[in-house]
C-alpha cells in the first residue's frame, strides 16, 4: 500500500460530472472496473457450462448442421467426375441446346472428359456413386454409368462414337441437361424434389405428373394430422388436468404416477399394446364382437390405417399435454372460479371467461410440444399406420433408410423444420411465446 | 487380421499354440428363424474351429446400416448378409471390401469355387450363401376345401375373401401383380421398364389396396397370419417353413409366382477385422455349412454340391429338399429377381409406389 | 347503531340473515360447526373472529353457498338458502387474496359483475366509474391487477364486490395480506364504505384488534361454537368466559374456588391463600374452580389506603418502558407472570424492580370465570 496515491476522496469529484463517463474510485471507467471484477466470475461461470456446451455442439448442432448442408451440397458427382464437371463449367454457355449440331449433344471435347472421368470411376469404384446421383434426376441411367465404367478401359478416340457405341443412351439431350446440373455441388433441385417440383429439358422448374406428387399431400396430411392429434389430446388431458389440480395431493400424486406410467414404458412397448388392442382380431374388436356391437365379419379395422396412427399417438403424446396444462392449473386459485360465482356468472360463465382463459398459457405450451413431437413422429405411424396414416417423418426415414438419397431427406427434414419454426413464429405472434408455461 | 494379431499368433505358434489369439467379428442378418439357422451352420463350428467369436446382430435389413457406417469412417459390422441389388449398389458405390473368390474352398469333388457357386452368386464384393424366394403363404383353416393355388388367386377377393399381407416396398409386389395380371414370368421386367407396365402392376395391387395390410420386417407376415390380421400373406418362403413345419402353424406356401433371390455376404469398406471376416465367409459358404443351414430354414444353398447333402430338418423328420425353392416341382412359374433392374429403377419406381401407397 | 342490531332478532324486523342449527362436517366424522344459531340484522357490520379452524371461514363459505350444509337452515331475507346456487345468491365476497382476474384490467373486473347481469355497456360504465371513485383509484381503470400495489388491489376487491349493490358482503380475511400500517388504514376505509352505503357486512378475521375496530358485533368462534356473541366492548369488558377474556385484548389470571356467593358478587379464594372479590360469571355455588380475569389496565398499583376494595401485597419482577404507559411485570398471588400498565403521568411514583408493592382493583373489573386447567 506504500507506493499508493493518497486515499481516494469518497466521492470523486469525476464521478458526479455529469458530462464525462462515470468513473470508479481510481480513474478507469466504470464500467471496464466493473467487467474486471465480475470477469473472473464469467470465467467460471462458462467453464462450468463448457462441456454441456461441447456435448450439445457436437451431438446436435454439428450433425444437424451436416444433415442440412447435405440438403443443398451434393458432390457424388463434381468430386468423382472432375473432369466433366470441369467441362461443364468452362462451357457455362452452352445450355442445353448447345452442341455442334444445337441437339443439346455436346462435342468431342465432353465426351473425351467423360471418357477420362468413367475411367477414373472404374478405379475407384465410384461409377455407381455418380449413376446413382444422375439416377436421382433420370431414372434408368445408373446402369449406363456403371456398364460404362466397366468398358472405360477400352474406351479410345473418337470418344463420342466409341461412347454412343457402348451405350446410345449418352446421346439423350435430357442425360447431358440432368448431367450439368448435377455436376454443381451445391443445388436446390433436392428442395425442388421435397415440393414435388422437378426442372424439365429446358431447365425450367415445373410441377411433377400427378401421379408422382407425394410429398406436398404427405406435408399437409402430416400437419392436419398433428393438428388433430394436438386438439384430442387438449379434449382429453383438460378435464384430467383440471382433476389433477384440484385433488388433494395424495390422491394427485397417485393419479400422477398413472399419467406418468406411460413414459416409464418404451414407446415399442406402447405401440405394440395398441396392436394388440386395436387389430381386427384384437381385444377391442373381441370386445365388440362380444357385447354384439359389431357382427364377427364386421369387425372394424382401427389399425393400420389413419385410425390407429390417430389414436396411438394421441394416447403416447397425451402426458406432454396434461403436464404443462397441469403445472398452469395449480397455479390459479380456486378463489377465482369463486369469486366470478359470487359476482354473479353461471358455472359455465365463470369457466369460460375466468378459468379458462388463464388456462391459455398451459394449452398454448401443450398443444405446441403435442404438435412439433407429433410432426416428427416416425416409429408409430410406422407400425400402425399402415399407408393411409404415415407421415412425411416415414418418407424421411425411407430416403435415409432404404433409398439412401440422403440429400433428399436432409432436404424434406429441413422443409419440415422450416415449417415448425414458422407455425412457432405465428404462435409468437398471435399469442406470445412469454405467454407458455411447460411447467 | 492387424499386425499385432499376426505377431500373437506367430508368438502363439512359436510356443505350442497354447494361446490361440481370438478374433471377434461382428455379423449382421435378418433376425429371427434366419439368424438362427446362420447361428447353428455357420457360427458355432466356425467358432469351435478357430476360437474366435462372433457377435450376431440383427437388422430389418443389414444393407442400411452400410453406407452410414463407412460414410462416417466408423464401421462395426465385418460381416452383412444383404439382398442382391443391395450387394450390386454398395460395391458400385465402393462401400464394400472386394472379395478374392479364389480363397473360396473348391467342392468335396475338388470343382473349382467359380464353377460350383450359381450363376451370378459370386459378385466383386459378394458370396451368395442362400437362394430364398418371396413366395405367399396362407392360413388352411380360412380356405378349407378351396386352397389358393396361383398367383391370381392372391389378387381374387372374391374367390378368396380376407386380408393381405404385402411388404411395403415396391419390390416383388410389382412383379408377382403382372404376373397375376397373366404377364408371362420372363416378359416382366421388359414390362416394368415402361411406365404403362409399372401402371398396369400398381392397378391390379389397387383391386386388393383397401385389404393390404403392410408389412416391413421378415418376421411379420407369420405373426399376421397366426394372429388371424391376414388370410394370406406374401413372405420370405424360410419364415413359413419354420412356422409351418417348426411350430405347426396351419400355413401353406403357393410356390407360384414366386421371386427367387440370393442372399449374400459382404465385408463393409473398413471392417474392423476384415481378414477374420474373409475366413468367415469362406468357412460359411463351404459345401457342408451350406447343406447344414438348410437343415434349419428352408432356403436353398447357393453351392451346386451342397445339393445332395441337404437332409433332414432338424426336427428328424422332414425332408428338406422338396421345401426348397429350388425344387424341381417349385419353379415352374418362378421369377429370377433382376437386381439390375431395380439397381437403375428403384428410386424411379419407388417413388411412384409411394406416392400411390400414401396418397 | 350497534345496540339496535343486537336486539333486533325476534322483533318484527326480520333479520337479513339467519343460521338455524346448522352443521357443518367435511369428513362425516367430526363437526367443523357445532350447531350454528346466528341472526344478522340489517345494515349490520358483523365479524366472525376465532384462530385458524374455529369454523368460522366455514361458516362464511355456507353463506356463500360454495359449501354446503350438513344440516340446519340458512335463512337470506327470508328464504332459505340452501339450495340456491352461490350466483343466485346476490352476496358480494371480498377474498383473502382478493382474486382480481388477472387477464383482464381493473375496469374490466369491476364491469364483470354487470356483464353477467346483462346490464348495458354505458350503465355499466358509469357504475364502473363511481365504484373506482369510491375507492380512490379513478385512474386505474386500464391496469392490469399486477401492475398494483397491495392496498389498491384490495381497494378494486372491495369495489368490485359492491359495485352491483349487493346488500350483503361477504368479507374473508380482507386485509390479511396487508402490512401492518395499510391495515389499519384500510380498516377505517372499510368501515367508513360500510357506514356510507348502509350494506351488511360479515367479516371473517382473526385479528382482535381489527375485529374490536370495525364491527358492530363481534361472534367469537373456538372448536365450531360461537362463545360469545356482543359489541366490542361487551365482549372487552364483560367475557363470558375464560376463552374469549384470553382471546380478546390482554389479561390476568388467577386460580381460586368460590368460598362465598354474594348476590352478582362472590369471594374467592386464590391458590395463594388470599381471599378476594370478584364479579360471579361462571354458574355454580361455593367449591367451584374459578379463573379470575382482569384487565392489566384496570389494576391500581399501590393503591392509596381505601382506594381499592380489593388489595394483594406483590413484588416488582421487571419494568418494560413503552413510552405512554411503562409495564409492570409483578409477583402477585404466585403468579409472577401478573401484568400492570401504569400510566406515564408526571406525579407517578418511581418504581425499581423487587421493590414491594400491592396491586388493587374494582370487584367489578374481576370476574370470576370457567376454571382453565
Amino acid at each position: 500500500m506504500s507506493t499508493t496515491a493518497p486515499p481516494a476522496p469518497l466521492l470523486p469529484s469525476n464521478a458526479v460530472d455529469s458530462t464525462g463517463p462515470i468513473t470508479a474510485a481510481d480513474g478507469t471507467p466504470l464500467q471496464t472496473a466493473l467487467s474486471r471484477a465480475t470477469r473472473k466470475a464469467r470465467i467460471r461461470a462458462f467453464l462450468l457450462v463448457a462441456p454441456l456446451l461441447a456435448f450439445v455442439v457436437l451431438t446436435f448442432v454439428a450433425p444437424i448442421g451436416q444433415m442440412l448442408w447435405r440438403s443443398v451440397s451434393n458432390d457424388s458427382f463434381s468430386a468423382n467426375m472432375p473432369a466433366l464437371t470441369a467441362w461443364f463449367a468452362e462451357n457455362e454457355a452452352l445450355g442445353s441446346d448447345g452442341g455442334p449440331e444445337g441437339d443439346g449433344i455436346p462435342g468431342e471435347d465432353a465426351f473425351e472428359a467423360l471418357a477420362t472421368d468413367l475411367k477414373g470411376a472404374r478405379e475407384n469404384r465410384t461409377a455407381g456413386i455418380v449413376g446413382t446421383r444422375v439416377n436421382y434426376d433420370l431414372s434408368g441411367t445408373r446402369s449406363l454409368f456403371t456398364k460404362s465404367a466397366r468398358q472405360a478401359r477400352k474406351l479410345e478416340a473418337p470418344f463420342k462414337a466409341a461412347l454412343l457405341d457402348v451405350d446410345e443412351d449418352w446421346g439423350d439431350a435430357e442425360l447431358w441437361s440432368v448431367m450439368r446440373s448435377a455436376s454443381r455441388t451445391y443445388t436446390g433441385d433436392f428442395y425442388l424434389a421435397a415440393l414435388d417440383m422437378q426442372r424439365n429439358v429446358d431447365g425450367e422448374i415445373e410441377a411433377v405428373p400427378e401421379n408422382r406428387r407425394i410429398y406436398v399431400p404427405l406435408f399437409v396430411r402430416t400437419l392436419w394430422l398433428s393438428a388433430l392429434i394436438a386438439g384430442l389430446c387438449l379434449l382429453l388431458a383438460f378435464p384430467v388436468a383440471h382433476l389433477l389440480a384440484r385433488l388433494p395431493l395424495r390422491y394427485s400424486n397417485i393419479l400422477m404416477i398413472f399419467v406418468l406410467l406411460p413414459f416409464w414404458t418404451s414407446l415399442l412397448v406402447r405401440t405394440t399394446s395398441w396392436m394388440v388392442m386395436l387389430q381386427s382380431q384384437g381385444v377391442v374388436n373381441d370386445l365388440m364382437v362380444a357385447v354384439g356391437i359389431v357382427g364377427d365379419d364386421g369387425r372394424i379395422q382401427m389399425m393400420y390405417n389413419q385410425a390407429g396412427t390417430i389414436i396411438a399417438m394421441t394416447h403416447i403424446l397425451l402426458p406432454f399435454m396434461i403436464l404443462p396444462l397441469y403445472s398452469v392449473m395449480k397455479t390459479i386459485p380456486h378463489d377465482y372460479v369463486r369469486a366470478a360465482r359470487s359476482l354473479g356468472a353461471t358455472p359455465s360463465t365463470a369457466f369460460w371467461r375466468i378459468y379458462f382463459p388463464q388456462t391459455v398459457p398451459g394449452i398454448g405450451a401443450g398443444v405446441l410440444l403435442v404438435f412439433i413431437l407429433a410432426v416428427g413422429y416416425y416409429i408409430t405411424p410406422a407400425l400402425v399406420g399402415g399407408s393411409s396414416g404415415q407421415l412425411i417423418s416415414n418418407l424421411i426415414a425411407f430416403h435415409m433408410q432404404k433409398s439412401l438419397n440422403w440429400s433428399l431427406a436432409a432436404a424434406l427434414a429441413a422443409l419440415l423444420l422450416a415449417g415448425v419454426m414458422l407455425l412457432y413464429w405465428l404462435y409468437d405472434r398471435l399469442i406470445g411465446i412469454d405467454n407458455m408455461k411447460f411447467g | 487380421m492387424n499386425r499385432q494379431a499376426v505377431i500373437a499368433g506367430a508368438i502363439a505358434l512359436v510356443f505350442g499354440g497354447a494361446a490361440q489369439a481370438a478374433d471377434e467379428i461382428t455379423v449382421m442378418s435378418w433376425g429371427g428363424a434366419y439368424t438362427k439357422s446362420q447361428v447353428e451352420a455357420y457360427h458355432k463350428p466356425w467358432m469351435a474351429e478357430t476360437g474366435n467369436v462372433v457377435n450376431s446382430v440383427d437388422s430389418d435389413n443389414p444393407a442400411t446400416p452400410i453406407k452410414a457406417q463407412v460414410e462416417a469412417g466408423n464401421v462395426s459390422i465385418d460381416v452383412a448378409d444383404v439382398e442382391y441389388s443391395d450387394a450390386i449398389r454398395l460395391c458400385d458405390e465402393g462401400l464394400l471390401e472386394e472379395i478374392d473368390t479364389s480363397m473360396l474352398p473348391a467342392a468335396p469333388d475338388g470343382t473349382p469355387a467359380e464353377e460350383d457357386f450359381i450363376d451370378g452368386a459370386l459378385t466383386d464384393c459378394a458370396v451368395a450363401n442362400i437362394v430364398w424366394s418371396t413366395v405367399y403363404a396362407y392360413d388352411t383353416t380360412k380356405f378349407e376345401g378351396n386352397a389358393p393355388t396361383t398367383i391370381a388367386d392372391f389378387f381374387d377377393l372374391e374367390g378368396f375373401p380376407g386380408k393381405r399381407g404385402l411388404r411395403k416396398s415396391a419390390k416383388a409386389n410389382l412383379e408377382m401383380a403382372l404376373m397375376a395380371d397373366g404377364v408371362a414370368p420372363d416378359e416382366v421386367y421388359d414390362m416394368l421398364e415402361s411406365e404403362e407396365g409399372v401402371e398396369r402392376a400398381l392397378a391390379k395391387l389397387d383391386t386388393i389396396k383397401s385389404e393390404v395390410v403392410w408389412w416391413e420386417a421378415g418376421a411379420q407376415p407369420p405373426q399376421l397370419l397366426a394372429d388371424g390380421e391376414v388370410a394370406m400373406s406374401t413372405a420370405y418362403n424360410g419364415r413359413i417353413f419354420n412356422a409351418a413345419i417348426g411350430e405347426g402353424q396351419p400355413f401353406e406356401i403357393v410356390w407360384d409366382g414366386q421371386i427367387l433371390d440370393f442372399d449374400l455376404f459382404v465385408v463393409p469398406k473398413g471392417a474392423p477385422n476384415a481378414e477374420a471376416a474373409m475366413d468367415f465367409i469362406a468357412f460359411a459358404t463351404d459345401t457342408q455349412r451350406l447343406a447344414d443351414q438348410a437343415s434349419w430354414i428352408s432356403y436353398g444353398p447357393a453351392r451346386k454340391s451342397s445339393g445332395e447333402l441337404v437332409g433332414l430338418f432338424n426336427d428328424g423328420k422332414t425332408e428338406m429338399a422338396p421345401h426348397m425353392p429350388t425344387a424341381e416341382a417349385n419353379l415352374a412359374g418362378a421369377l429370377v429377381n433382376n437386381f439390375e433392374f431395380w439397381a437403375d429403377r428403384d428410386t424411379e419406381i419407388s417413388e411412384r409406389f409411394n406416392a400411390w401407397l400414401n396418397i | 347503531m350497534s345496540a339496535n342490531a343486537a336486539e333486533v332478532s325476534g322483533s318484527a324486523n326480520e333479520p337479513m340473515v339467519r343460521f338455524k342449527n346448522v352443521q357443518k362436517s367435511y369428513d362425516g366424522e367430526t363437526l367443523v360447526v357445532k350447531d350454528l344459531n346466528v341472526d344478522i340484522a340489517r345494515g349490520e357490520f358483523l365479524t366472525m373472529l376465532g384462530p385458524s379452524g374455529s369454523g368460522k371461514t366455514t361458516s362464511l363459505m355456507m353463506l356463500a353457498g360454495f359449501e354446503p350444509a350438513t344440516h340446519g337452515e340458512i335463512i337470506l331475507n327470508g328464504r332459505p338458502i340452501n339450495d340456491v346456487p352461490p350466483h343466485k345468491r346476490g352476496i358480494g365476497m371480498v377474498f383473502q387474496n382478493y382474486a382480481l382476474f388477472p387477464h383482464m384490467t381493473v375496469a374490466e373486473n369491476l364491469a364483470f359483475p354487470l356483464q353477467v347481469r346483462k346490464m348495458s355497456k354505458s350503465d355499466a360504465a358509469a357504475k364502473v366509474k363511481r365504484a373506482l371513485e369510491m375507492v380512490e383509484l379513478p385512474e386505474f381503470g386500464d391496469r392490469r391487477p399486477a401492475q398494483l400495489s397491495g392496498g389498491q388491489q384490495q381497494r378494486v376487491a372491495v369495489a368490485r364486490a359492491l359495485v352491483f349493490e349487493p346488500d350483503l358482503v361477504l368479507m374473508d380475511e380482507p386485509l390479511g395480506a396487508l402490512d401492518k400500517q395499510l391495515r389499519e388504514q384500510m380498516q377505517y376505509e372499510i368501515k367508513h364504505i360500510h357506514e356510507s352505503l348502509g350494506v351488511t357486512v360479515v367479516y371473517v378475521t382473526h385479528d382482535q384488534s381489527e375485529a374490536l375496530t370495525m364491527s358492530d358485533r363481534i361472534a367469537v368462534f373456538n372448536d365450531g361454537v360461537i362463545q360469545q356473541l356482543s359489541s366490542p366492548d361487551t365482549l372487552y369488558e364483560k367475557p363470558d368466559n375464560s376463552f374469549v377474556a384470553q382471546f380478546i385484548g390482554e389479561n390476568n389470571r388467577l386460580q381460586g374456588v368460590i368460598n362465598e356467593v354474594r348476590g352478582d358478587a362472590c369471594v374467592v379464594k386464590l391458590d395463594s391463600g388470599d381471599e378476594v372479590l370478584a364479579e360471579q360469571v361462571v354458574p355454580g355455588g361455593t367449591g367451584t374452580r374459578t379463573t379470575l380475569s382482569i384487565r392489566p389496565e384496570r389494576i391500581e398499583l399501590d393503591p392509596a389506603p381505601g382506594a381499592c376494595p380489593v388489595t394483594i401485597d406483590g413484588k416488582i419482577e421487571e419494568l418494560i418502558y413503552l413510552g405512554d404507559h411503562i409495564r409492570v411485570r409483578m409477583n402477585v398471588a404466585g403468579t409472577n407472570e401478573f401484568i400492570v400498565k401504569v400510566r406515564n403521568h408526571t406525579g407517578r411514583k418511581p418504581l425499581a424492580a423487587g421493590q414491594q408493592a400491592s396491586v388493587g382493583w374494582d370487584p367489578i373489573d374481576c370476574r370470576a370465570l370457567d376454571a382453565l386447567t
